[in-house]
């Protein structure tokens, strides 16, 4: 009796042990800090949500390796008017289970994202309706001309219609439900791999899809997506090569990975601009001293900015991985030119003279708030540049929190002199002033306001002529970057660190395509 | 009682852990939707409000649903709940075990070189915080002699509801470092509980009446001495299981671990506060149960407690 149960817990040893060493052909191991959230794609308009979707599921029109639309389940479409667009889908797509994609699944996966309990119901609301017209042609209108329309649909997904059904997952979970939606923790895309294993927060296992249309150029068999929330346990991991490729490698272990001899380490600059907000509204700061508000002056605002030495930040905080700053986006965003990313120089002495010129020879006090979990080195950045205001004599003094906090006092309109970091995921400068310069803006807590900015605002959502619309930016650009609303500092890098053998083409996105990956 | 106030207590400081929403919806949301958010989930309701609508569909077993996941908690909590209770019994008992051998041979031999080392290293073990002794276990362990995992659990086996990794090679070399490293506060504690108690009750009378019976060393001190010191021992090691499962947050973050701990840690920082509320309800429960087990135990253990009931009865 003993010892046959003995021999059963060795066959199950053996049998768990054969069927790992099984799986190690070419599967790359990934780690970063996060897991995807839900696997429903239209649940979460997060980045390690979108990162782990994009594997499995594909949308309309897609992002290649250079950042370029490019058509993925569409292969090609046209505005008929600058409110209506015909998408012609591919004949041969097929989801991993073997049912043939047709109008119907795009439809209601549009429909499904646009549900109240979708995350992405705000991104496409300019879609006021879309239709079938036959088996592989879809029309899509917008309530206005939306010159960003494509951008916008390559973050939408489409599902099966026929699985979502069968699985009650008709809408994106509600918060407010006792039951779940199968969605959240299965997958059923059109994508090069398709999910066969997962455990939130531990392991999700990605099998290649031998149904996918599309020309295969990876050597993989699978993916492992194994979060490790601790930063040098992380890197652990991939130094001890249980890890293949950390693609949120921390910036003071960088050195240490590159010459270790077996593993490489990348960088590109991210798609996120760090710069600071000063409240131009208010009548009074809330945190000063002055019994006025030092911030509606513009040299004040020129003072602080020519009072930060960001190279110096860039070397020491950064450790050399940031691009400064001159204007709140960067390279690959329309509207982005390197004239306007050129920052004014640092001169803590004419910073002295345009405060005294302003009224202020003494300075003044204001407190600085700051998120510490938020960006790279968020607390570090704002410490270094309370020290270099105090330079010029203004004491700033620095209140720094956790995210939740600090952005729902941001949004609370608490304090005067805030850190705030801005993505452009629609890679269009419209994407900048409509949140941070439209006036009464959900983000524009500098209160800037300007009626010609407004106006260009409107030309950018409206105007379909390109070349009458990029003036419009650069014209807008131009204002906003005169006045210093805000203050740059930089654009953050992003490394990713992985075995020699590994090979992941790093994006400014920071999303990693695996169906242009290899292992060797 | 002690649930409802914890429960109440944490409900309290809820207001203080910042905005779920903000998590919750991406960047563009604008703030009238967020209102309307906040107005379903029913955050702007006065904290008495949530607190009686927490209570109410808790006695039903209903904890809602996570924020951040968006899946049921009570069902996020029983997946996790096994990987926790391994961890947490793997490390009581090495704690145990080692705890007592090492202060049976510090308490016998107090004069030795060992002894001291054995002492002096404890005494690291306790003054060391647990994530720099895990981050250390794993540059040694996994890094550089590269012979046990640096993360996660290793392979599972699913029992039924229950998921072990006490039965694979891989999960069984996974549970050695957490283990280990959750243990050593503990240990420390327990070895200098058995030395103190050894060395009192060596200078008993019965045990001189036992040595000048002539009976070996090794029966003295293993039968005799250290079962009666034993008993402060399991009282204090059994209330600490509770301390376990509350300090494996810590482990668990660095280590990977798929366990309550790590959850309520991302809860945290999404201010998921469903996940929140239900896990230190939770723990507040574990503690409760304990305690209440202790002092049945106690009963057992102590013929005196017996004794005493007993003739109040009679």
């Amino acid at each position: 009796m003993k010892i046959k149960s003995l021999a059963k817990i060795l066959l199950t040893l053996l049998l768990v042990f054969n069927f790992s060493s099984a799986w190690a052909a070419n599967t790359i191991k990934w780690s970063m800090q996060g897991d995807s959230l839900t696997l429903d794609p239209h649940a979460q308009n997060e980045g390690p949500t979108t990162m782990v979707s994009r594997q499995v599921y594909e949308a309309l029109v897609t992002r290649g390796l250079d950042m370029s639309i490019g058509p993925q389940l569409a292969t090609k479409w046209k505005a008929v008017n600058p409110t209506t667009w015909y998408f012609f889908l591919r004949e041969d797509v097929k989801f991993s289970d073997g049912t043939p994609m047709t109008s119907e699944d795009v439809v209601f996966s549009i429909l499904r994202a646009k549900q109240p309990t979708s995350d992405f119901k705000e991104y496409i609301s300019s879609i006021s309706s879309v239709k079938a017209i036959d088996k592989y042609t879809v029309q899509i209108k917008t309530k206005e001309p939306n010159p960003i329309l494509l951008n916008q649909l390559s973050n939408i997904f489409v599902m099966s219609k026929a699985w979502a059904t069968k699985n009650f997952s008709i809408v994106p979970q509600n918060w407010n439900a006792s039951q779940e939606t199968f969605a959240s923790t299965n997958a059923m895309g059109t994508g090069p791999f398709k999910i066969t294993l997962r455990e939130p927060n531990t392991k999700t296992v990605f099998k290649k899809n031998g149904k996918w249309w599309g020309n295969v150029e990876h050597n993989l068999t699978s993916i492992e997506l194994l979060p490790i929330a601790n930063a040098a346990t992380r890197v652990a991991a991939l130094l001890s090569g249980e890890i293949d490729i950390v693609t949120d490698a921390p910036v003071q272990d960088l050195g240490r990975i590159g010459s270790s001899g077996g593993h490489k380490v990348e960088s590109t600059p991210q798609m996120r601009t760090i710069f600071l907000g000063m409240d131009q509204g208010a009548d009074q700061l809330r945190s000063g001293n002055t019994g006025d508000n030092p911030f509606k002056k513009k040299e004040v605002r020129q003072a602080l900015y020519q009072a930060i030495d960001i190279e110096a930040i860039k070397k020491k905080v950064m450790r050399g991985l940031s691009e400064p700053a001159g204007i709140i986006t960067f390279p690959g965003v329309t509207g982005y030119t390197k004239a306007l990313d050129k920052r004014l120089p640092y001169d803590p002495e004419a910073a002295k003279k345009l405060l005294a010129d302003a009224g202020y020879p003494n300075g003044f006090d204001v407190e600085l708030r700051c998120p510490n979990d938020r960006y790279v080195n968020d607390e570090a950045i704002c410490t270094a540049v309370v020290g270099m205001f105090g330079k010029i004599g203004v004491n700033v003094s620095l209140n720094s929190q956790t995210k939740s906090k600090h952005f729902k006092e941001l949004k609370n309109k608490k304090g005067d002199f805030y850190m705030l970091g801005w993505g452009v995921p629609t890679l269009d400068s419209h994407y900048v002033f409509h949140y941070l310069y439209d006036t009464g803006a959900s983000w524009n807590r500098v209160n800037f306001t300007n009626a010609r900015v407004d106006e260009l605002i409107k030309v950018m959502e409206g105007e379909v002529d390109l070349d009458k619309r990029n003036a419009a930016i650069a014209e807008a650009w131009k204002i906003v970057k005169d006045d210093i609303s805000y203050l740059p500092l930089h654009h953050q890098v992003i490394s990713w660190a992985s075995a020699k053998s590994v090979n992941v083409p790093i994006r400014p996105n920071n999303e990693p395509l695996f169906r242009f990956s290899s292992k060797n | 009682m002690v649930m409802l106030v914890v429960a109440f207590v944490s409900f309290s400081l809820f207001t203080f852990v910042g905005d779920p929403v903000h998590n919750m919806v991406g960047e563009e949301t604008s703030d009238v939707e967020r209102e309307e958010i906040r107005e379903t989930l029913g955050l702007n309701d006065p904290i008495p409000v949530q607190f009686m609508r927490f209570v109410g569909n808790a006695s039903k077993g209903n904890f809602g649903i996570s924020y951040q996941l968006r899946r049921p908690v009570s069902e996020l909590i029983t997946e996790r709940l096994p990987a926790t209770l391994e961890l947490v019994f793997v490390s009581a008992l090495i704690a145990l075990i080692t705890g007592t051998l090492l202060g049976v041979y510090t308490g016998i031999n107090r004069k030795s070189f060992l002894s001291d080392l054995i002492l002096a290293i404890s005494l690291l073990g306790v003054s060391l915080p647990t994530f720099v002794i895990g981050i250390l276990f794993i540059y040694l362990f996994a890094v550089i002699l590269g012979v046990l995992p640096s993360f996660g659990r290793g392979e599972v086996i699913e029992l039924g509801f229950w998921t072990t990794g006490l039965l694979t090679i891989s999960g069984l070399k996974a549970i050695i470092l957490p283990s280990v490293t959750l243990s050593l506060f503990q240990m420390t504690y327990i070895i200098r509980l058995v030395r103190a108690e050894m060395m009192e009750i060596l200078q008993m009378d019965y045990i001189k009446f036992a040595r000048a019976r002539g009976i070996n060393e090794r029966t003295i001190h293993y039968k005799h001495a250290l079962k009666n010191g034993l008993i402060p021992v399991i009282t204090i090691a059994g209330i600490n299981i509770g301390t376990l499962v509350a300090f494996s947050i810590i482990t668990e973050t660095v280590f990977q671990w798929p366990g309550m701990g790590f959850l309520f840690i991302q809860a945290v920082k999404f201010v998921d506060i469903p996940i929140m509320s239900a896990y230190l309800v939770f723990i507040a429960f574990v503690f409760v149960m304990i305690n209440f087990i202790v002092d049945i135990l106690y009963y057992f253990i102590d013929p005196r407690i017996r004794v005493k009931s007993g003739a109040a009865n009679g």
